[in-house]
């Protein structure tokens, strides 16, 4: 879906710390931001990603490190000077002001003349599909009309970077699905980089190019949907992004995906296996989880993809069944 | 930002400060009927003293305290059912009681008291209405005694004891009652156990908004009161207009401030409260 | 009508008799033939004609007007960046202090404030030789006063505000400056306006503190009724009181139509 990166630097993080009295929103965070990539930062509440994005929209001053943004040191430029806009979670659409002032308002504050604005404004709702809604007030508009609106606006400065923060939480979830496809294709067209914030693992494994997972301030990873997916680094990350089954191997840990495993009545011919009693089943249409109480691993997760649909499970509750895994199905991580 | 603190600290800090602490000196001086201003400046305590020996004085600080708070347990009584019936009535109909009780408000202080004097006075409309009714043979004038100074508080500050009222009141979840109610509490029960305590910080606010101007009060005692209603704030306007004596005057100023010191500083404890509630 | 129901129309029944019958008979009696408040004796428009040549209750109120003009703007500029300050300046030296400095005229006694006021300005004549007393400084005590009222409707309205919507200005580069007066004012622009007329109001209706600081020469509408009163009723002050409480619905309805409107 994605081209491949190009190792071009836009943003540079270095060492950055903020807290908000006793506690550390964000600690000591390095990260490398390359040019035209869809970066994600993805974690639970409290994780501090907003922080780090409201740092580099300039609208919190860190306590230690710095953000460089194209090669300039943004220490000390105030949010009105930075090269970057944000899409706020709640928008933030100036309700007193129509679709096109609201997209026309940040290339007045750069004094662009008026008929400049116009057709850059037009050409901005062009893009997010509204250019017959221009003269409407934000309260006339849908949610996901609003949420278009709050993108053209940022879009139509040309920002170096555009910074999203969770920018299809407040949608349904039949629009999300169309609205992040949505999103990656404007990026991929403009050529932007664009810096996403998102709780939802789903969302960041499917537009980001790269994503950081994040945890109480800290990165616990960085690299790309399928890096994080099959070589997480540690048993956070393991469990945070997708099922994960951790295992004790060689004194250290292994990370083994529900859907490595396979699963027969008869002992398998695989590298491991291990014997066990279905506990319960959870049908989800296209797939079931089967909880299983093995012997020697403690309580296992395996999926099977539901192919036959005249027969909806495989197996039954309280069933002796095998498990069995490849060699390489796992992925050594850290504590 | 730096203007938008400034500019008000200065002139508070000018006109309002700056003659506290005139009030403060003024206080500590010597009446000096001869001479215009009619103050000698001086640092002595024996205007206060003579607020604290004379009887005068002490009885008109503690009727004031008392006739403060009688009325403002009169208006909390009245004004309870008032906001508790506004809070419960369909809601599109709300903003228009509101504005009802609103309204008297914002109209002339001054003639509201008015209205009161010919209704209060002898041969008033309520005097007839007694003798009529037969519920007393002769009334007599109701203007001119205590009862008329509790009526007109408790007419006038009404509305600030509905208002902070019906905020809380308008804001306690209905579903809480029927809690209340499912678990066998009747309704007399569920009033006193769950709206009451809920309510509280409307029933203080309200209360704290009738009593403070009630204490300093010069209007109401001079017009619907007689010669015998003592309340401070007329007093320190007779000792500053009919007898010119500034340094009296401003000791009972402090006196009365130092009257109101409590009931201001929790008003201010529950502004703040409120405030970070709502941020 | 249930229980409840029956209880809530007498508690609403109750109270709003208690505050509009003695408006009401006023307002009636305006129309009245005799002087007496007590006895009706036929309707009469004579005291409106009465009340509107008496010259020197018009020049009150023409006096009263003006200064409530004057105060009514100076204390919603002041209690504007009193409230803005209130709501928006992070943590600075004092800010305890100035927050009981701007809600304390609030709460402050009348007539204390009244001495005060009239100390100060006795003071400044003393040293500078003026202002002379009169409209100027019962401009200057009805603004310190109204403050108040101002900053506190100010910063209710900010502490609802969506800060993202400041955020958002500035992060498309407009200096605080710009966002404050392209974003922010516009939005709290009701507010402002509810708390001017909050202000204009409290300056028209104001007696005590007018009272101590307004000289020989000045006598505002208050202090003219005021002097009326203290003499007897006097169908005038009906008929006026009939204006008063007819512009007042009417700046109520506006005020609230202001605050209600939805931007």
């Amino acid at each position: 879906m994605h081209a491949g990166p190009i190792a071009d630097s836009i943003v540079r993080i270095e060492g950055l710390t903020k807290r908000f009295g006793a506690i550390t929103a964000v600690d000591g965070v390095d990260l490398e931001i390359r040019r035209g990539e869809l970066f994600a930062l993805l974690g639970g509440s409290g994780c501090g990603k907003t922080t780090l994005l409201r740092m580099l929209a300039g609208f919190e001053v860190p306590d230690g490190g710095r953000i460089v943004i194209d090669g300039q040191d943004m220490t000390g430029v105030p949010p009105h000077l930075r090269p970057v806009n944000m899409m706020f979670q709640s928008y933030a659409l100036f309700p007193h002001m129509d679709v096109a002032t609201n997209v026309g308002y940040g290339l007045r504050r750069e004094g662009v003349r008026a008929p400049e604005i116009a057709t850059r404004v037009a050409e901005a709702l062009e893009q997010v599909k509204l250019a017959d809604h221009a003269g409407r007030r934000p309260a006339q508009l849908s949610g996901g009309q609003r949420q278009r609106v709050a993108l053209a606006r940022a879009l139509v400065k040309r920002p170096k970077l555009l910074l999203l923060d969770e920018p299809l939480a407040a949608l349904d979830r039949k629009l999300r699905e169309g609205t992040r496809f949505e999103l990656v294709r404007l990026q991929e067209q403009l050529g932007l980089t664009f810096v996403m914030v998102t709780h939802d693992q789903e969302e960041a494994m499917s537009m980001a190019t790269r994503l950081a997972v994040m945890n109480t301030g800290r990165v616990a990873q960085v690299g790309t949907p399928h890096e994080i997916y099959e070589r997480p680094a540690s048993r956070f990350v393991a469990d945070f992004i997708g099922i994960a089954n951790i295992l004790e191997a060689d004194g250290g840990w292994l990370a083994l995906r529900p859907e490595k495993i396979t699963l027969s009545a008869n002992r398998p011919d695989a590298a491991n296996t291990v014997a066990g009693k279905i506990l319960d089943i959870a049908y989800e249409g296209d797939r079931s989880l089967y909880r299983i109480v093995t012997e020697g691993n403690g309580t296992m997760v395996v999926s099977t993809t539901n192919i036959d649909r005249t027969q909806p499970a495989s197996f039954a509750r309280g069933q002796r069944v095998w498990l069995g895994w490849s060699a390489d199905a796992g992925h050594r991580v850290s504590e | 930002m730096r203007y938008a603190i400034a500019l008000p600290f200065l002139w508070l800090a000018v006109f309002f400060l700056l003659p506290f602490a005139l009030v403060l000196a003024i206080a500590l001086g010597t009446n000096a009927p001869d001479v215009a201003p009619p103050v000698e400046l001086g640092f002595s305590l024996k205007n206060f003293a003579l607020l604290f020996s004379d009887d005068l004085y002490v009885a008109a600080w503690l009727s004031s305290l008392r006739i403060a708070a009688t009325s403002t347990l009169i208006a909390l009584l009245l004004g309870y059912p008032m906001a508790y019936a506004i809070a419960r009535a369909r809601p599109e109909r709300r903003p228009l009681l509101l504005m009802l009780v609103v309204l008297p408000f914002w109209t002339s202080f001054l003639i509201r008291i008015y209205a009161w004097m010919g209704l209060l006075a002898k041969n008033g409309l309520i005097d007839q209405f007694l003798r009529w009714s037969g519920i007393a043979e002769n009334p007599g004038s109701i203007l001119g005694t205590e009862w008329a100074v509790h009526l007109g508080i408790v007419y006038a500050y009404l509305p600030f004891m509905v208002l902070p009222l019906y905020a809380t009141l308008e804001k306690l979840d209905t579903s809480l009652l029927e809690a209340a109610a499912d678990l066998g509490a009747r309704p007399l029960t569920a009033f006193l156990t769950i709206t009451l305590p809920l309510s509280l910080p409307g029933i203080v606010a309200g209360c704290l908004l009738v009593f403070i101007p009630s204490i300093g009060e010069f209007v109401i005692p001079d017009l619907l009161g007689g010669t015998e209603t003592l309340m401070i704030g007329k007093v320190l306007w007779d000792e500053f207009f009919t007898n010119a004596d500034w340094p009296l005057a401003s000791a009972v100023a402090i006196c009365l401030l130092v009257l109101l010191v409590a009931p201001i500083a929790l008003f201010q404890r529950q502004q703040a409260r409120s405030l970070e509630r709502r941020t | 009508m249930n229980g409840r129901a029956r209880f809530a129309f007498t508690a609403l029944a109750f109270g709003y008799a208690f505050l509009y019958l003695p408006i009401v008979l006023v307002i009636v009696y305006s129309f009245n033939e005799s002087r007496l408040v007590t006895v009706w004796a036929g309707f009469s428009t004579k005291w409106w004609q009465a009340l509107f040549a008496n010259e020197a209750m018009l020049d009150a109120a023409w006096l009263s007007l003006r200064i409530a003009l004057v105060s009514a703007t100076a204390a919603a500029a002041i209690g504007l960046a009193a409230g803005y300050a209130l709501a928006r300046a992070p943590f600075f030296f004092g800010r305890t202090l100035f927050g009981s400095l701007v809600i304390a005229p609030m709460v402050m006694p009348e007539v204390v404030m009244g001495i005060s006021m009239l100390l100060l300005f006795v003071g400044s004549e003393q040293v500078f030789g003026g202002p002379d007393r009169g409209f100027l400084t019962i401009a200057l005590a009805h603004t310190t006063f109204s403050i108040a009222f101002v900053a506190i409707v100010v910063q209710a309205r900010l502490a609802d505000f969506d800060r993202s919507l400041e955020e958002a200005a500035m992060d498309l580069g407009a200096t605080p400056w710009v966002t404050f007066r392209t974003v922010t004012l516009p939005l709290i622009a009701p507010a402002v306006g509810s708390g001017w007329l909050l202000a204009f109001t409290l300056s028209l209706d104001d007696l005590i503190l007018t009272q101590f600081v307004a000289g020989a020469q000045s006598q505002t509408l208050p202090m003219r009724v005021y002097s009326s009163v203290r003499l007897g009723v006097d169908p005038q002050i009906n008929v006026l009181a009939t204006i008063i409480v007819c512009v007042a619905a009417c700046a109520l309805i506006l005020s609230g139509w202001l605050t209600r409107r939805k931007v």
